[in-house]
């Protein structure tokens, strides 16, 4: 009987949701054995985000259950050839595993077969552009972004040549296409750091539900949605020119103090963000997408909304200092003492970090309660070349 | 027709000691073919006559190289031959851009050992079917490399076929140990 409600219950889904292309049968449960309620639908696995076009995937596309940012540093003396031949390699493997197919020289089609929406975005670093020669082609704010009252950086979370974003709803597939990857570009670059993110599982909630993070809250309540003239304006670069059609990743580490955060009282936690922890809408009432009432006072005539909020500092100002921010939680498990090592992997691609992130996060550091609760431990800044077509690799406009 | 060597070379594991007898061999290089281009073993007529070649129908679907340097001094094209038509298409002989001797070679078993041999004939894609070059099989072997080929770079490949018919590709170069390993075919091997 649960059984039979529980295949049911999939297939109301299924009907409910968005299954364009997908194989969707469903045997209605007539009287007679459980074996004949039968739900098959294609399996999620077999869903590809398409790798070639104006604009790279994994930024316009829903964010994943799983991440992993990995930075490379060009080994010493790298020049244009290096960088060509390096980007040629990363791109052919990205456009096959995307696919769900093994890279050239692997025989193991079965691993990357179903990738669940893998997608491989890449970000070029100061040091890239200086090894083709090309020094001034990198925006001023990825080379110098500048420092933060509030930053605890480490170097071994910093930084970085070359930035590949992998991310699917399955490690599995994830994990191959990165260690492919990271393979392939073995002979010209070393490992900086990689860094393990996730979210919830895909379809814990309906779609579009913006996703918890480890504190509890909604995150990402502001992003445009990814269909919207908005969010071409917030995140693609117009400047003409090699990154038109890219974006600016800004890429943080910002770890969560999560022990003190776990003891402390609802009312406070909400304070602290201006929006309620069940469904994210503001403290001062109305939906998710609404904005807290900075005006609203209590009984007493004080503000309900308290000036540092986190949401009154971050939400932005003007419509330039918007930035999509694509999250991921990281937990890399407790110390021996079982303190816990979790956080976010905050990446936000912009249209120009000067104008978004660098300002917002100015405000921030000036002052936001929850600056109590976390610390940015890792910064690396990244221009985003644009999409590419099949022949070509990605940042070819760039690195000629 | 092309003369071919029986002579068999073992497969060393770093295949450098095997240089020496590649070098041996490579006197037999693959010329190109001196068939006439308007062969009529694959005439089509749809609609009015129209002829069209082996190459027309033969696709070489994900070609690499395998990175190698100077000191090894060969290394090998694959990738998957793909004849859409309906005629058999041979290959044989092969050019590439890497160096001036390419052999068509074939991997078969000799006294428990994996060796590498011409492959007499040349590759025969069937119609309508796959013929997959990889490591351990069939393969275009590049020899004499007088510079290195790094990963990354890319080998153009030209494929002459029976009826003298070209088909060029390009294939990316990969590291690889892939077909350097050795079968011990002792007893107690499943």
């Amino acid at each position: 009987m649960s059984r039979r409600r529980l295949l049911l219950g999939g297939g109301a889904t299924l009907a409910g949701g968005s299954l364009a292309g997908a194989a969707a049968t469903l045997a209605l449960s007539e009287p007679g054995p459980d074996t004949a309620s039968v739900v098959t639908a294609e399996a999620k696995g077999a869903q590809v985000v398409p790798f070639y076009g104006n604009h790279q995937a994994g930024i316009a596309t829903g964010a994943q259950a799983h991440a992993r940012f990995l930075a490379l540093d060009l080994k010493p003396g790298a020049d244009r050839s290096h960088v060509q031949r390096l980007l040629r390699l990363l791109t052919d493997d990205a456009a096959k595993l995307t696919a769900g197919r093994a890279p050239l020289a692997g025989n193991d089609p079965e691993i990357p077969a179903l990738p669940s929406r893998l997608t491989v975005t890449f970000g070029f670093g100061p040091g890239l552009f200086d090894a083709i020669g090309r020094g001034d082609h990198c925006p001023d704010v990825i080379r110098n972004l500048p420092a933060f009252a509030t930053d605890r950086l480490e170097d071994r979370w910093s930084g970085g040549d070359v930035l590949l974003q992998v991310c699917s709803d399955d490690a599995v597939p994830l994990s191959y296409a990165l260690r492919r990857l990271v393979r392939d570009s073995r002979d010209l670059a070393s490992v900086r750091w990689c860094q393990t993110g996730f979210n919830p599982a895909r379809d814990s909630e309906p779609a579009g539900t913006t996703p918890r993070n480890l504190m509890g809250q909604r995150d990402g309540t502001a992003n445009p949605a990814s269909d919207t003239e908005d969010f071409g304006a917030t995140v693609w670069s117009d400047e003409p020119g090699w990154l038109r059609g890219g974006s600016m990743l800004v890429f943080r580490r910002i770890r969560m103090d999560v022990d003190t955060w776990d003891d402390l009282g609802r009312p406070a936690k909400e304070m602290a963000t201006a929006r309620k922890l069940s469904d994210g809408s503001p403290v001062t009432g109305g939906a998710e997408k609404d904005d807290p009432d900075t005006a609203a006072v209590d009984g007493q005539g004080f503000p309900v909304v308290a000036a540092e909020a986190h949401v009154v500092r971050a939400t932005a100002r003007t419509p330039t200092e918007r930035m999509l921010r694509r999250g991921f939680s990281y937990d890399d498990g407790p110390d021996p003492d079982g303190k816990p090592d979790c956080g976010l992997l905050f990446a936000a691609y912009q249209k120009d970090a000067v104008a978004s992130f660098v300002p917002v996060q100015k405000r921030l550091a000036e002052s936001d309660a929850m600056n109590t609760w976390t610390t940015h431990v890792g910064s690396a800044a990244f221009a985003v070349p644009p999409g590419c077509t099949e022949g070509e690799y990605i940042g070819e406009a760039l690195v000629g | 027709m092309p003369q071919y060597q029986s002579k068999r070379l073992v497969l060393a594991a770093t295949t450098l000691s095997a240089l020496a007898m590649v070098t041996a061999l490579s006197a037999c290089a693959g010329g190109s073919s001196t068939a006439a281009t308007s062969a009529a073993s694959d005439v089509k007529a749809v609609g009015g006559e129209i002829t069209s070649t082996g190459a027309d129908s033969l696709t070489v679907v994900d070609p690499w190289v395998k990175a190698a340097d100077t000191k090894a001094g060969m290394t090998a094209v694959f990738g998957a031959l793909e004849n859409t038509g309906t005629t058999d298409v041979t290959v044989q002989s092969a050019k590439t851009s890497a160096s001036s001797t390419t052999e068509l070679h074939e991997m078969v078993m000799v006294d428990g050992s994996m060796v590498m041999q011409k492959k007499e004939g040349g590759f025969v894609v069937k119609a309508g079917e796959k013929h997959e070059l990889a490591p351990g099989g069939d393969h275009v072997m590049v020899l004499d490399l007088t510079k290195p080929i790094e990963a990354g770079d890319q080998v153009t490949v030209r494929l002459t076929l029976d009826d003298g018919s070209t088909e060029d590709f390009t294939a990316l170069a990969k590291t690889t140990s892939a077909g350097e390993e050795k079968y011990d075919d002792t007893d107690g091997m499943e």
